[in-house]
């Protein structure tokens, strides 16, 4: 056997450049991507065709679809609650985004300045890698109206309680909030990394010619930044989107629907209603809306891309 | 001689730059005061809430009131961590506070390491072959492919949520450990995409000289790729370890049986059972700060790594 492997090997090896190329590694190929391709096509093609179905049929979960045509996306645009929940969630999402991006851009620039310490960045990456239920949990008990810490300092301090979650007008500014705490060190440290790549020259050259800190920010950081800065709003703005968790655990949506996100509303329409041909509706909408808002940020994108030269 | 001249110069000279940076460091010193105030204060921020859900889960239920003002439990007591991982009876649990409904975050935790250690190996595992198909071996439409299944990188998971839950459903898998690892187990785009990225960028050099020995492609993948991989394989995986960790909709709705029910789906469920008038929060801070442990963990150990992680995979 040895022999006969140590003899093919030579003959192989004449004959690889030429005649085998254009076959290329068909079978081989074929056993490496075959998990990958599977996955694919069972659990996100075969469902992406489904969904798109189901948003043309009435479908309870427990009858078969049946066919209504486009009768789903009639009722979903005259639907009130639906633009309730698009306007709730778009206020979650510049209220989160917008607070999250701007705190996380003075933390990095103020690591940048500062100080190369792994320990602060690490602390700083720890409510990222908590489950969004164990904050909103954590968030719910410092915020509780009677016994929670913040309502407690409130007291002590002589001024009124505040209702977090119950009042209408603070439930979603109240999440907004949570999230930001919880993602804030996250985005900073991408932010740190995207500073890192700005050459040290540019700073010492700027600080010869006599900047301040805050004039060289905005003069050299902030645009060097732009294309970091442009990828991390499009995925903080996707993500901010599919908010649940948080929503899930701390208001269900409340009070009166204040907090009812679409994520959250989609959820209900499919699992305690079962108009699941209704929520795909709204899913492909909501696909709809995200794949826009990202082009429109991929092209601000590839606009500043050549900032870094 | 000249070595006993050498120390009254290294003497003379820094007076000179200490001067120097003496007068910058006045220059900027209420900038850099002013700059480390908000670092500590942003270290004191993220910090407090995970000190504050520790001190509740050492405070014994009837304190919960009393203590509610303190920064420190007045009877500290492990009585609550205990009765959450099911130490305790129904008697001794409903004593120390809880509703005597079976709470047993020793087995919630154990049905979250499985989910992740599953959803972690085998995904990397998977894409790790494809991304090296992906990036190295020539076949029929090859890029063509690829761009599609990294087009599904853009379909929120909402959408795929809904119509993957019938299916798990009609497969008869709702409530088993593999209905609720399916979706994750075969592939993500985004660790296909960061796995092909990095076999695109190491040299091909070791590989050719590895065919040239005779071996198979197959052969080269176990032998010489997958040891060269090692950083950015960890790396992946524990980024879907983390990600697995805090998956909440997905369990939720699969497993909701207590036998698969993972700790973020029992949080939820054990926040249900409690009271809405007066939650039982020193065992839910108890239970909190178990799922919070094995991350905390892996931030001690693996913090540089992981920070140094997100400076390839959130960028590039």
């Amino acid at each position: 056997m040895t022999q006969l492997g140590l003899q093919r090997t030579p003959a192989r090896r004449i004959q690889v450049p030429r005649p085998t190329r254009p076959r290329g590694d068909g079978r081989v190929a074929l056993f490496f991507i075959a998990p990958v391709l599977l996955g694919f096509a069972i659990f996100y093609l075969y469902p992406t065709i489904r969904g798109f179905w189901w948003s043309f049929t009435d479908y309870s979960l427990l009858a078969d679809p049946e066919f209504v045509g486009i009768d789903n996306y009639v009722a979903v645009l005259g639907d009130s609650e639906f633009w309730n929940s698009m306007w709730v969630t778009l206020c979650y999402v510049v209220l989160n985004v917008g607070s999250q991006t701007l705190i996380a851009l003075l933390l990095a620039a103020l690591m940048h300045r500062l100080t190369r310490s792994v320990v602060l960045r690490t602390t700083l990456l720890l409510p990222w890698l908590v489950p969004n239920v164990t904050v909103g949990l954590v968030w719910l008990w410092l915020l509780d109206t009677n016994l929670g810490f913040v309502n407690r300092t409130l007291d002590t301090m002589g001024l009124d309680k505040i209702g977090f979650f119950t009042n209408p007008m603070l439930a979603i500014p109240t999440i907004s909030f949570i999230n930001t705490w919880a993602f804030v060190g996250y985005t900073a440290l991408l932010f740190y990394a995207g500073m890192l790549q700005i050459p040290q020259d540019t700073y010492e050259a700027a600080a010869i010619d006599g900047a301040g800190e805050l004039r060289t920010f905005f003069r050299i950081t902030l645009p060097l930044l732009k294309p970091i800065l442009a990828l991390v709003l499009v995925v903080s703005l996707i993500g901010s989107f599919q908010i649940f968790d948080t929503v899930a655990v701390t208001t269900k949506g409340g009070p009166v629907n204040a907090s009812r996100v679409i994520y959250y509303y989609i959820y209900q329409q499919a699992f305690t209603y079962f108009h699941m041909g209704y929520a795909a509706t709204m899913a492909i909408l909501l696909v709809l809306i995200l794949g826009v808002l990202t082009f429109i940020q991929l092209r601000l994108l590839r606009a500043s891309e050549s900032q870094l030269a | 001689m000249t070595t006993t001249a050498l120390p009254p110069v290294a003497v003379e000279q820094p007076p000179a730059p200490r001067v120097r940076r003496r007068r910058a460091g006045t220059r900027v010193s209420l900038g850099r005061i002013l700059g480390w105030t908000v670092l500590v204060i942003a270290l004191v921020g993220t910090l407090f809430p995970f000190y504050w859900m520790v001190k509740s889960a050492l405070t014994p239920a009837a304190d919960i009131v009393s203590d509610a003002g303190n920064l420190w439990p007045t009877n500290p007591t492990a009585v609550n961590f205990a009765r959450v991982l099911g130490l305790l009876s129904p008697e001794e649990t409903r004593a120390a506070g809880g509703s005597g409904a079976s709470i047993n975050f020793a087995l919630y935790i154990w049905n979250s390491v499985v989910y992740c250690a599953l959803i972690g190996f085998f995904q990397t595992l998977f894409c790790a072959m494809g991304g090296y198909a992906f990036a190295r071996l020539r076949f029929w439409g090859r890029n063509g492919l690829f761009g599609i299944l990294i087009a599904a990188l853009m379909v929120p998971g909402i959408f795929t949520l809904l119509p993957n839950f019938v299916l798990v459903r009609d497969l008869g898998l709702l409530n088993t450990v593999w209905g609720m690892v399916a979706p994750s187990l075969l592939m993500t785009p985004f660790a296909l995409f960061f796995l092909r990225q990095f076999f695109l960028n190491i040299p091909r050099d070791v590989e050719e000289a590895a065919m040239l020995d005779g071996a198979g492609k197959i052969r080269i993948f176990w032998r010489v790729v997958l040891p060269m991989a090692q950083g950015p394989l960890i790396t992946i995986a524990l980024i879907t370890v983390v990600w697995a960790w805090k998956d909440y909709l997905w369990p939720l709705l699969i497993g909701r049986d207590e036998s698969v029910r993972t700790v973020t789906v029992a949080l939820g469920v054990y926040l249900q059972q409690s009271p809405n008038t007066q939650p039982d929060w020193t065992g839910l801070m108890a239970a909190s700060t178990l799922s919070v442990v094995p991350v905390a963990l892996l931030l001690i150990f693996l913090g540089r790594r992981i920070v140094e992680s997100l400076n390839f995979t959130g960028i590039k």
